[in-house]
């Protein structure tokens, strides 16, 4: 037992050192993508669909990031616990929620209740790659696009797809060794802020853009949302390891305790078993001393 | 001669960063050559495509690029990859 839970421990361990050296390597893509982003929506009309604010919100999409194996401890349990209290507020603020699920354990625990799964996906959650999150993020935005000309009382509208008006994502942020929260983020649509740029920063640059600004954006956006995703995938795998490992780190020392604990019992039966084994001999030798002088 | 702060970075991790002569890519609109001092530019790389950095030294880097786009500030030039892979001197000719 202990040397399962041990070698399981130490798996942890080094899976969080690959996610976390997973994390800090898609910074710099992330931080670019932003960037461009940022001069691109200052130099362009902003009205792409990704973008705005759908009027009435009807349906709202909510992916949840859990884990394909349990002994994690709290970690997914954690993760449907804020995902269900997401959906509770969206619920009561006259929203449909739709449901997307990553990792068997939150696909298990929905198909349990009976709970409908508008789409899901198994088989990453230690080890994500950009492909699963572009997999994802594809599902996301056809059902965030074709939710645009949804009418009321759940007709699909022209292109008769069900979409979704707005999209969440709940996944654990890795806070530390020790702690990691779940959290809840919209993805779309986003919001577009309107920084006052200070005088240091001076104006920007005014670019060139090839294609045209609206045919660039359409291209960056979608890929902007499957780096959030990847980024989201990748913490929540980075967290997923720290909790088994702790969790894993919990088990090892209970079994060692335990161990401990039984040798000690052991010994003291055994222990016990030989002093009275010895006082049955030296009753018995007695016992024959005392016949013996009688005689 | 002033010399291009060059980034090539995909999503999964940054693959190169340096100093170079000139960025040669393709975007959606034709091929285009990047040299210090070019104006901002933000544009789409064509797909598939290529991405030539020239260093100083003459040696010449090519990249097989997937889904990039090309950003190009007044302090160098950033590509942005989704996936993108060295091509061997001798394959890309």
């Amino acid at each position: 037992m202990k040397k399962i839970t041990k070698a399981m421990e130490l798996v942890a361990t080094s899976r969080l050192a690959k996610a976390q050296g997973r994390v800090a390597a898609s910074l710099p893509y992330a931080q670019a993508i932003t960037g461009v982003l940022t001069a691109l929506a200052s130099n362009a009309a902003i009205d792409h669909p990704l973008l705005t604010a759908r009027p009435k919100v009807r349906r709202a999409g909510v992916v949840v990031v859990t884990s394909d194996r349990g002994l994690a401890g709290g970690y997914t349990s954690n993760a449907i616990k804020a995902a269900e209290s997401l959906v509770a507020r969206l619920k009561d603020d006259g929203k449909e929620p739709v449901l997307y699920v990553i990792g068997r354990k939150g696909v298990g625990f929905y198909r349990f209740r009976q709970r409908k799964v508008e789409a899901s996906w198994t088989g990453f959650s230690e080890q994500p790659t950009f492909a699963d999150a572009k997999q994802v993020g594809e599902t996301l935005i056809k059902a965030f696009v074709s939710g645009a000309d949804d009418l009321e009382g759940g007709d699909p509208g022209i292109d008769g797809v069900l979409g979704v008006d707005e999209l969440h994502i709940v996944y654990t942020e890795f806070k530390s060794l020790m702690s990691q929260t779940p959290v809840a983020r919209i993805l779309g649509p986003m919001e577009v802020e309107d920084r006052p740029r200070s005088e240091a920063q001076g104006l920007l640059p005014a670019y060139e853009f090839e294609p045209e600004a609206d045919a660039l954006l359409d291209a960056l956006l979608p890929k902007y949302i499957n780096t959030r995703i990847y980024a989201a995938l990748l913490e929540s795998a980075a967290s997923e390891s720290a909790a088994r490992r702790r969790a894993m780190k919990s088990a090892t020392d209970n079994a060692e305790e335990m161990i401990e604990n039984y040798t000690r019992e052991m010994n003291s039966a055994r222990q016990a078993g030989i002093t009275q084994e010895i006082s049955e001999i030296v009753g018995g030798a007695n016992a024959l001393a005392a016949s013996g002088s009688e005689v | 001669m002033a010399q291009l702060q060059v980034e090539l970075v995909a999503v999964e991790e940054k693959i190169w960063t340096g100093e170079a002569e000139m960025v040669v890519a393709r975007t959606t609109e034709g091929e285009l050559g990047v040299l210090p001092g070019h104006a901002p530019l933000l544009g789409q790389l064509a797909e598939p495509g290529q991405v030539r950095i020239k260093l100083a030294d003459g040696e010449q880097l090519t990249y097989e690029v997937n889904g990039g786009f090309l950003s190009v500030t007044s302090s160098g030039v950033t590509v942005l990859a989704e996936t993108a892979s060295p091509v061997t001197e001798s394959a890309s000719h």
